[in-house]
């Protein structure tokens, strides 16, 4: 059964697009990919359409699973079921069913109270205290203000820790954008996102994946046997989970961010405020060792092959920064227009900002790349870039209120 | 000597003024009279007087400023006083001179930087030559007298931080860059760097010449070091290092004194601190003054080491006297006294307090009969009559404890060990603990292990109770509550048997009585108890407490404790069980030790306790009393104590402590524990706190550390694939999938599983699963 699997894992990378002219890392980079892909396969039993689709650039994958399964399963403040349950408020934002679901089983495995997942209502006050800056963060960040961070610092019966708000920050954001990328990746109309791998495991043991971050699953008196069937059944039922039970004030949306000339202390200054110089060492100090892993995703997402010119890149990260009213001295954004197709401005647009399948239909989007990997690679672009956006706000926010 | 007169004529004091806008960098002119500020909204010259600042000119001009106006950094010219250049955010260089007859002062525009300037440097002795350092990663020289730049260098990286031209070296400029290199160039060879190294990790934001000492070039970064290296040696070396609270945004060395450099902070930490680099672990001064990050240091004059000017994002501009610093040497303790593992004493102090024999024979005295062993050490700091320090020397003596002696932690040791926290009953737990610290010589402790005892001991419970306050000592088991669950219809017979059996280990206990009975005595709260208690007794067995009474007669003394009993009667929350009693007995013996209580059990005690009328004080009465002696245990640094009787009392008292004085007598016990390696017993206590904190401690940063089962080497990263030789660990013999959680194996053939499938496939299989024709078998 083995070799059938290493099988199934070469056939999982078949679609790997070869580029011209790279062959001598090719190998290599196919062997890296193949690897990183068992290992998350083995980790999770499962590999998700996100990794597959990312798998085409095996660098990059790697630092964004090391953060996302440090944020999800290592140190940290927060609880493992709380990290989860967080990460379908985001995901729910964007009704991204997808994520929705995948958490949702995940949070059960971390023994999280399946009556929470009934609706947001029904989790803590806490969790619920929550719901404003994560939508606020989803839709229009350059809201989040000092005033946000006090009222959920505010020392109270449900207040939160600066740590433990910091690790929630970073994965909302890290959900936000992670919803754009399976929305502009298509994943999310798979109705049933789980191509798991069914050998007659249990999923009880595939997902034991909680095992790794030492969770003590509170070992129940009724046996595994009769845990995994059960386990499986709310599996089940949670991927028919809706996530509008998880939004409230589902009409608040993304708006334009409309730069008027007589405000211009709306427009956030990148060079006032940025990742390497103050974003950095504020989540850093606060949530040990983010920083470098973020540090990292935003680096290897700028160093990727780019079969276009650099300026492209550059125009396509600060249109989406652009859209989200951040702004850098040193750009001249009429280069936005002159690069950027209106067919691709609409793409990212829709993606960045409104990856909501169930109100955009992708279909009509007419920008259509020429080759598969450029549209990963701009789906990389847009969510690193929401995900730096985000998190500058958040950061800023948290540290206006240091100041103060 | 011009120099000097020059310098004398500084003055001023502390001072402030508020700014329009956050500054981003500042700096002064060469005669140290006016200082220039410049931000995203802001570009003033203000002058220096003697009592305050004076905004002498704004360099803004225009309706609508254009980004050029918008400064990431500025320089004025060291030698052409009406000089000065910017580094705007949108990439440009821009020139400005005073001397210009109208408002815009705007001298010349340089446009070359594709992106943010980050640095501009005036070489310190070329009057026209201009550097500049972008995020684009190239630097630029200018030469002014040129509409464009003259030379051209690539970093080959990312972005310049800083820029800074050699003050001994013509031809020498260093920059430091986002990739945590610090490249050094010749300004003839544009071509290629003279010298790279990688001086930290992440960004380096800035760097500083040495004023005075040739090659030693000082560099922060975003890892919150500040290094200092020499490069004239052959291979650039590290000389000091100083470790910061926060990344270092600016570094400046201090004028006129060879190891003193001032930094400050990119976020978070808003001080600006001067270190002696030879000292890096405690800043030699601090500046406090400022409510947001610091964003522009520079001391006022090259050859005056007391005025510190700084600009700041709170929109403030500062002028510091260097005596008005706060020093944190001053207020940091120069003796230092610490406790080795074995009862060792390691104290350092001022060698001058040290040499006076009585001080140090006080130190030692009576508690360290070997203390006379000492050896000094002496550090001597070689005297620098530039510093202004205080010479420095300072002896460290190391006094041993003599093995064996009491004088260690022996005794915490013994007792953590010793001592019970659960799986017996409340009653035999305290006893158990009392005894242990009876045998340490702890009799303090003892007793309120039995007070404790006698406090909350099951009041529903007559036999127990009685037996206990009777007996005193507690030494009696409880073997006679357990009698008592057998109880049936024939209570009176089985009670008649009982009694005897008190009866008989009363006698046998007796001669335990004596040591206990001074410090009974001498608690009040002893005495309220024992009132009750005596009532009981006389009503359930008053021929056995005649007899009891008159074989010791010094057991008359409780009695004198009726009138008290009667006054607690009239206590507002004492009647209340007593009341309460007839209708539901159990109800305040539920409280308790309800655990062990069955229904018939519980009904046969309704049956006896119905007989009495008996006044109980309710265990809560005692909480209060309980929760200080408690707070007092803590307070003397017996944490131990309190922690025990903590789990020991379980909910009887949890939840009259707030949780956070739990939580932080855990730490520190748990933290005592294993620093004497006793891993046993803190996570036994670990396991039995209550508090949600402590709990969790078990959850977390938990390593385990496994092999590849193919080729048997340490699985480096976490994942269940092996790195070397690209294999599943740990595979199921019958699903072929990785086994996290339990595992089980053949010791025979040792091929194995998932628990579940091993289990199922042995039921209709003989043989092992992986196919060897072991036969396997599972008990």
């Amino acid at each position: 059964t083995f070799l059938s699997e290493k099988q199934c894992y070469s056939q999982l990378f078949s679609f790997e697009n070869v580029r011209p002219g790279r062959n001598v890392n090719l190998s290599f980079e196919k062997d890296r990919a193949s690897l990183l892909c068992m290992k998350a396969l083995a980790n999770r039993g499962r590999l998700d359409s996100v990794s597959q689709q990312m798998a085409s650039h095996p660098q990059y994958l790697e630092s964004f699973l090391r953060t996302q399964h440090y944020i999800l399963y290592m140190d940290g403040p927060l609880p493992v079921h709380y990290r989860h349950y967080i990460a379908i408020m985001a995901a729910a934002r964007h009704h991204c069913r997808y994520l929705v679901s995948l958490h949702s089983a995940q949070f059960l495995l971390a023994d999280g109270d399946p009556l929470w997942l009934q609706g947001l209502e029904a989790a803590p006050l806490r969790l619920q205290h929550l719901d404003h800056i994560n939508k606020v963060l989803a839709h229009q960040p350059w809201l989040t203000a000092r005033s946000h961070i006090q009222a959920l610092l505010k020392t109270g019966e449900q207040c939160w820790s600066l740590a433990e708000l910091v690790q929630a920050v970073v994965l909302l954001a890290h959900c936000h954008s992670l919803c754009s990328f399976v929305f502009g990746s298509g994943s999310d109309s798979d109705t049933t996102p789980t191509p798991r791998v069914h050998h007659g495991t249990p999923p009880g043991y595939c997902l034991c994946d909680a095992a790794n971050g030492n969770t003590a699953l509170s070992p129940s008196l009724a046996g595994p046997t009769e845990k995994a069937p059960r386990r499986r059944e709310e599996d089940e039922a949670m991927f028919s989970a809706d996530p509008s039970r998880f939004v409230t004030d589902p009409e608040f949306g993304y708006q334009e961010f409309a730069r008027r000339e007589e405000d211009h202390f709306q427009v956030f200054r990148v060079q006032d405020y940025s990742w390497e110089d103050h974003g950095f060492s504020l989540v850093n100090r606060l949530y040990s060792d983010i920083g470098h892993l973020l540090d990292e995703r935003f680096r290897n997402v700028a160093s990727l092959p780019f079969p276009h010119s650099p300026d492209l890149k550059r125009a396509i990260w600060n249109y989406i920064h652009c859209i989200y009213g951040i702004r850098y001295d040193d750009y001249d954004y009429g280069e936005v227009n002159r690069l950027l197709e209106r067919g691709l401005k609409l793409y990212i647009k829709a993606v960045a900002c409104y990856p909501d399948s169930s109100k955009t239909p992708l279909c009509p989007l007419s920008w259509a790349p020429v080759k598969a990997s450029d549209k990963v690679h701009v789906n990389l672009l847009v969510m690193e870039a929401r995900l730096q956006a985000e998190l500058l706000y958040a950061l800023r926010a948290i540290t206006q209120y240091m100041i103060a | 000597m011009e120099k000097l007169t020059r310098v004398s004529t500084i003055s001023g004091r502390t001072m402030f003024c508020h700014l329009d806008a956050p500054a981003n960098a500042i700096s002064v002119c060469r005669d140290a009279t006016q200082v220039v500020v410049a931000g995203r909204n802001i570009f003033k010259i203000y002058g220096l007087e003697e009592d305050g600042f004076v905004e002498r000119l704004n360099l803004r001009v225009g309706r609508k400023p254009s980004l050029n106006f918008s400064c990431a950094d500025v320089m004025w010219h060291q030698m052409e006083e009406n000089l000065l250049a910017t580094a705007a955010t949108n990439g440009a260089v821009v020139m400005w001179n005073l001397a210009r007859p109208c408002r815009n002062k705007q001298e010349q525009l340089f446009t070359e930087h594709k992106r943010t300037v980050n640095k501009v440097c005036f070489h310190p002795t070329e009057v026209n030559m201009l550097l500049s350092g972008s995020q684009d990663g190239f630097m630029k020289c200018f030469d002014l007298r040129k509409k464009e730049s003259v030379s051209t260098f690539s970093g080959q990286s990312e972005s310049v931080r800083d820029v800074q031209f050699s003050i001994k070296d013509y031809f020498t400029f260093a920059a430091s860059f986002e990739n945590g290199n610090v490249q050094l160039w010749d300004i003839r060879r544009p071509d290629r760097y003279e010298r790279m190294f990688t001086a930290h990790t992440g960004p380096v934001f800035c760097c500083d010449w040495h004023p005075e000492d040739r090659g030693w070039l000082a560099t922060g970064g975003r890892d919150k070091m500040v290094k200092v290296w020499d490069m004239s040696t052959s291979r650039v070396k590290e000389i000091y290092c100083v470790q910061t609270i926060a990344s270092v945004a600016r570094v400046k060395w201090r004028p006129e004194r060879r190891y003193h450099l001032a930094t400050c902070s990119m976020m978070v930490d808003h001080n600006i601190y001067v270190w002696d680099v030879r000292r890096p672990f405690i800043p030699f001064a601090t500046f406090e003054e400022h409510k947001d990050v610091t964003t522009g240091i520079v001391w006022r004059h090259q050859h005056d080491p007391y005025y510190l000017l700084s600009g700041s994002k709170d929109s403030t501009l500062y002028q510091h006297m260097f005596k008005d610093a706060s020093r944190p040497v001053d207020r940091a303790n120069p003796e230092g006294l610490c406790f080795g593992l074995f009862g060792d004493l390691a104290f350092a102090a001022k060698e001058s307090l040290m040499s006076a024999p009585p001080s140090v024979g006080d130190v030692g005295r009576k508690t360290y009969p070997g203390g006379d062993r000492r050896y000094p050490i002496f550090f001597f700091k070689k005297p620098d009559v530039t510093e202004q320090f205080e010479q420095v020397s300072s002896a460290l003596s190391v006094f041993e404890s003599e093995a064996g002696s009491s004088v260690g932690m022996d005794w915490f040791i013994n007792t953590a060990q010793s001592y019970l926290l659960s799986g017996k009953p409340f009653g035999e737990l305290c006893e158990h603990n009392a005894q242990v610290a009876k045998r340490l010589n702890r009799p303090q402790e003892s007793t309120t292990w039995t007070m404790l005892r006698i406090m909350f001991s099951e009041p529903a419970n007559p036999s127990l109770s009685s037996n206990h306050n009777l007996n005193k000592s507690g030494n009696l088991p409880l073997v006679n509550s357990f009698s008592m669950k057998e109880m049936s219809a024939a209570l009176s017979e089985r009670n008649k048997e009982n009694r005897q059996d008190n009866l008989h280990s009363l006698e046998t206990n007796l001669n335990n009585n004596d040591e206990n009975e001074e410090t009974e005595g001498s608690e009040g709260q002893a005495e309220y108890l024992f009132g009750d208690a005596e009532l009981d007794d006389d009503d359930l067995y008053s021929m056995e407490h005649d007899n009891q009474a008159a074989e010791e007669p010094e057991y008359l003394l409780p009695q004198e404790a009726f009138p008290l009993r009667h006054e607690i009667i009239d206590h507002p929350s004492a009647p209340e069980p007593v009341q309460e009693r007839p209708e539901s007995p159990h109800v305040s013996g539920s409280e308790t030790e309800s655990t062990c209580l069955t229904s018939t059990e519980s009904f046969s005690l309704i049956s006896v306790s119905q007989l009495l009328f008996s006044p109980h004080l309710p265990p809560k009465f005692f909480c209060p009393i309980v929760k200080e002696m408690l707070c007092y245990y803590a307070e003397q640094g017996d944490v131990q104590m309190a922690v025990s009787v903590l789990i020991v009392l379980g909910d009887r008292i949890r939840k009259e402590i707030d949780e956070l004085t739990q939580e932080h007598w855990y730490m520190s016990y748990i933290d005592l524990l294993q620093r004497f390696e006793l891993w046993n017993v803190s996570n036994e206590v670990i396991k039995l706190s209550t508090c949600g904190a402590i709990m969790c401690l078990n959850q977390t940063s938990t390593t385990l550390h496994i092999n590849c089962s193919n080729c048997k080497r340490p699985m480096s990263n976490k994942g269940w694939i092996c790195d070397r030789c690209h294999q599943c660990a740990s595979v199921c013999a019958v699903c072929h999938h990785v086994v996290k959680g339990l595992f089980v194996w053949c010791q025979g053939c040792s091929h194995g599983g998932h628990l579940e499938h091993v289990m199922e496939w042995l039921k209709h299989s003989k043989h092992c699963p992986a196919g060897c024709g072991h036969l396997c078998e599972y008990t």
